[in-house]
């Protein structure tokens, strides 16, 4: 083994960091190749695919795509629609899949180490193998709402929402995380005399910043991504996510450009969530106050 | 302030039982320590007590109310936590008055009392900083603090000075023995260290797998130990144990010696014994004393001492084979691998018809 030498230290860190640059060009390629291809008309950009070219702003750059993409599909209602749809989900998902977990971990109920094994067990099961008896389920669902009481889900928020709400993974990210925090926390609020509910908003909410950070990641990004499930129910564009959008620049003749501008339009709120996220996940990483 | 009375108390996990029918008294105001090695059930009494585990069979009172069944915050009891468990995530006046803000308590009353608990603790200075910020001492302090604003009953303790160390102990134990003489509260109290049990309690419980030993004021329990497991466990340096054979007994007497001890009559304390049986000599370090040449009923070689100033600890093996530890006056110098004579009042000795191992 050769020893490190003071004078090789700057050569080393210069080694290093040229690798993780190189890891890091590998991940962001595409991103800078959707956003370069969305500034060139289609033909040149699928000359410059056989080329470096692809990944540079050169040739015959401009706004065109843009403005096409902007002019083919209601970009804004689109956008409103997955975010209202992301955001409610989110929200209901951590609220939700929490109490699950806090009722999982904490309480003691007869059957509950089968019924979490049973939720755990639904990981493995892909979502098209349920698409189409859900599909059956929701179209026949009742509902109560301004107009009184009506049946069927089809071409709403709700079905885009309300069967996604709920997911093993999430509900199983907070069952560990709430078996490593202090068991002591709980029982000194027990014997404090809090209740359960108490409990969960005082005591393990506010020390669950983390999880809920990665949790709100994942689920976003979920659905966020979908497609398969608003495409079978969702007819109107009134109700029509960013992600089914696509489909708009495949009908006559496939528009490349367009199809990176759109891209890289709803590409936006992810980052921009990812982010604002990555900040409270690591200010939250706070002591765990047990011990000295 | 409240009597506890457990009654034939057991606790079963599966076929497994931890507590195997237990039964303590205390008094109201009285300090009690539950005392024992690891794994004895002590911490898990302690937390049937305070309805953080169930009791499986037996009865629990506390001022004469029948416990069993209620939730830990109706017991009128009050806990502090090995690991402290205070709220990382709350000041310590948050944390302080965390009972008080769950149950409602006007906000006049709940400053008035945080700021007794304060004054009382001396930590007025720190009511506004986070856990984070607060040394080991500091944050068991806020523990003491959130137990004493809820006016409790029975205080519960539970191994609370196990995370600090040993001078910060030492100050903490003392303060923790001026609480109760001001709040003049039941205190139960588990620990493993028999240190902080004779100088806290007011009665000492020994427990081991799950039974009591012996119950009793420390200076009895130390002077009269009921079994070889209290004799050993109590007192530092622990009592010395030699093998003998029982040579004679009368009414309050037996008479025993071995290859290594002169053949000595020591009180019987009404325990069994019968001619030529095996049984055990306990002596504590403290009582032996360094014979004239041909004069003490016990020889050792010299192997170890420490000098500790105030007393000097002498390590020697006896011609037995087993180990004896002395203790005695500051000024002695000994050189390890002489031979040494020892001698002891046999009033003070105590025999064990149980076996060492």
């Amino acid at each position: 083994m050769a020893t490190i030498n003071p004078d090789n230290r700057g050569l080393r860190l210069a080694v290093r960091y040229l690798v993780l640059t190189l890891i890091a060009l590998i991940f962001i390629f595409p991103l800078v190749f959707m956003v370069m291809s969305s500034l060139k008309p289609d033909l040149q950009l699928l000359r410059d695919t056989s080329s470096l070219r692809a990944f540079l702003p050169v040739g015959d750059i401009s706004l065109d795509n843009y403005y096409n993409a902007f002019s083919r599909v209601p970009i804004a209602q689109f956008m409103f629609n997955s975010l209202f749809v992301t955001a409610t989900t989110v929200f209901l998902s951590l609220l939700l899949c929490s109490l699950a977990a806090f009722s999982f971990v904490f309480l003691n109920w007869s059957g509950k180490n089968v019924a979490l094994a049973i939720i755990i067990a639904t990981l493995i099961i892909p979502f098209e193998t349920i698409a189409i008896p859900l599909l059956l389920f929701v179209s026949k669902l009742p509902w109560i709402g301004m107009e009184g009481l009506t049946f069927g889900w089809l071409d709403t928020y709700r079905v885009q929402i309300i069967p996604l709400v709920a997911d093993g993974l999430t509900i199983f990210l907070f069952v560990q995380y709430f078996r490593d925090l202090p068991r002591d926390l709980i029982e000194a609020s027990r014997v404090e005399g809090a209740s359960w509910m108490q409990i969960y908003l005082r005591v393990v909410m506010p020390l669950s910043g983390p999880i809920l950070a990665t949790a709100a990641i994942l689920k976003f990004l979920a659905m966020y991504n979908q497609y398969l499930w608003p495409l079978m129910v969702v007819q109107q564009e009134a109700y029509r996510p960013v992600m089914v959008g696509v489909q708009y620049f495949f009908q006559l003749s496939t528009a490349w450009g367009e199809i990176m501008a759109y891209l890289t339009i709803i590409t936006i709120p992810v980052l921009a969530f990812y982010l604002v996220l990555q900040r409270a996940f690591i200010a939250s990483i706070a002591s765990t106050g047990v011990k000295g | 302030m409240a009597t506890v009375k457990l009654r034939d108390v057991r606790k079963s996990y599966g076929d497994v039982e931890v507590i195997k029918g237990v039964d303590i008294d205390i008094e109201d105001g009285e300090f009690v320590v539950f005392v024992g090695p690891s794994g004895c059930g002590k911490s898990t009494l302690l937390r049937m007590i305070a309805g953080l585990e169930d009791i499986t069979d037996g009865t629990l009172e506390i001022d004469g109310a029948r416990m069993n069944d209620l939730e830990p915050s109706k017991r009128g009891i009050a806990m502090v936590f090995q690991s402290y468990a205070i709220f990382p995530h709350m000041t310590v006046r948050e944390n302080v008055a965390f009972g008080l803000t769950i149950n409602k308590v006007s906000k006049a009353e709940k400053a008035e009392k945080v700021a007794e608990a304060a004054r009382i603790l001396q930590m007025e200075h720190l009511l506004e900083r986070r856990p984070s910020e607060l040394s080991g001492g500091q944050r068991q302090r806020v523990a003491i603090g959130r137990a004493i604003v809820r006016d409790p009953k029975v205080f519960l303790f539970d191994e609370p000075l196990s995370n600090l160390d040993a001078a910060l102990r030492m100050d903490m134990r003392m303060e923790i023995g001026k609480l109760h003489q001001d709040l003049g509260a039941s205190m139960i109290y588990v620990t493993h260290d028999q240190v902080e049990a004779m100088t806290l309690a007011d009665k000492i419980v020994v427990l081991k797998d799950g039974q009591v030993m012996q119950s009793g004021a420390p200076m009895e329990l130390y002077h009269e130990p009921a079994n070889l497991f209290v004799a050993g466990f109590l007192g530092a340096p622990s009592m010395n144990f030699l093998k003998v054979t029982v040579d004679d007994f009368g009414d309050d007497w037996v008479q025993v010696s071995s290859a290594a001890l002169a053949s000595v009559k020591v009180p019987r304390k009404g325990r069994p014994f019968s001619t030529g049986q095996e049984a055990t000599l306990g002596i504590r370090p403290q009582y032996l004393a360094a014979a004239a040449e041909g004069e003490g009923m016990l020889k050792g070689n010299v192997v170890l001492t420490e000098r500790l100033g105030s007393e000097t600890v002498v390590n020697m093996a006896v011609s037995d084979g087993s180990n004896c530890i002395a203790s005695i006056a500051e000024d002695a110098v000994l050189i390890p691998g002489n031979e040494m004579s020892w001698t002891f009042d046999p009033a003070l000795a105590h025999v064990f018809p149980e076996q060492v191992k």
